[in-house]
């Protein structure tokens, strides 16, 4: 079965607190070589039937990301396809 | 004059804000999420809280809640509505007012007395008050910076629709100093910090809250005195 993945992040323009307080923690894990990190939401979506891309952007639009500071990403993913290796 | 309170799951400060509601003078109605009537309500109370536990976004979720279909269209008719801290956020969510709140930019929880400087005196919920005059009441929130694009400020104080800007201070990083915003028609206000939480010498850090409760119910009563009640027929 395919599941849709939406995939929710700040805008360029709205400042990351979260994402900033990880990248000024990474110097202590002695990597000095990151200028930025940014945080984001990754939400699974499960259609009882097949996946409707039209709703899952509905979905999203109106309540997975807020328009005023998210940006949101969808797409599918096929659970047949072989797992990525971790 | 009948003032509601709402309660979603996870509201904290419901209590504190109908006490305050009572003390200025008003006759508080309990409203419940669940329940889509406002029960002939002269204005709304959003209260303080964690509305579902903030889960996705502080207010996402309460938006959807039934009492707040029918909130949102008595508020384009004029009911008067003050969002405190969450209230704030589901007013933002149900886009009644502009803009959204995030986490502080120190990532802090921040709990303290906070100086405000009144700078519109015209909203239903402020006309107790003079333009410039300053104010101590608490503010409590993990979520309180308020951001909006430059255009959407610009605007906002264009028309005059910052209600309020924390001085001596920015607990949170808000753009602009912002503590307090309104809508178009002046009825519908969010603020970060409390007033709720400062209308009794025993517990509060001054008297000025109160302010705001009592300015709904002249600003109600000048409505009734002039034929024209406040939030429309369709209650």
């Amino acid at each position: 079965m395919a599941r849709v993945v939406v995939d929710v992040m700040l805008k360029p323009e709205i400042l990351d607190p979260q994402g900033q307080a990880v990248a000024n923690a990474l110097p202590r894990l002695g990597v000095n070589s990151v200028s930025s990190v940014r945080i984001g939401r990754r939400i699974e979506i499960e259609f009882a039937e097949e996946p409707d891309l039209d709703t899952a952007r509905e979905i999203a639009d109106k309540l997975l990301a807020n328009p005023v500071i998210e940006d949101f990403h969808i797409s599918i993913v096929d659970e047949s396809a072989p797992a990525e290796v971790a | 004059m009948r003032i509601g309170v709402v309660t979603f799951p996870g509201s904290l400060d419901d209590g504190d804000a109908a006490r305050a509601a009572r003390i200025a003078g008003a006759e508080v109605v309990r409203l419940w999420h669940g329940d889509a009537g406002l029960h002939g309500v002269d204005a709304v109370v959003l209260p303080g809280g964690f509305s579902y536990g903030d889960a996705l976004r502080c207010g996402a979720i309460a938006r959807f809640a039934p009492v707040m279909e029918t909130l949102a269209d008595a508020a384009r008719g004029g009911l008067p509505v003050l969002g405190i801290c969450n209230g704030f956020q589901i007013l933002c969510e149900a886009h009644l007012l502009p803009g959204a709140l995030t986490r502080n930019q120190h990532l802090h929880f921040r709990n303290r007395d906070q100086f405000l400087r009144v700078e519109s005196a015209s909203t239903a919920w402020t006309n107790a008050f003079t333009a410039g005059q300053e104010i101590l009441i608490p503010v409590k929130n993990g979520e309180g910076c308020y951001v909006a694009d430059e255009h959407t400020l610009d605007q906002l104080e264009a028309d005059g629709r910052v209600v309020a800007r924390y001085t001596r201070g920015n607990p949170n990083g808000s753009q602009r100093d912002i503590a307090a915003i309104t809508n178009e028609a002046g009825n519908v206000v969010g603020i970060m910090p409390h007033p709720e939480h400062a209308v009794e010498a025993l517990t509060g850090p001054s008297l000025d809250g109160l302010g705001f409760f009592t300015s709904v119910l002249r600003a109600l009563a000048g409505a009734t005195a002039g034929g024209q009640l406040a939030g429309g027929q369709d209650r």
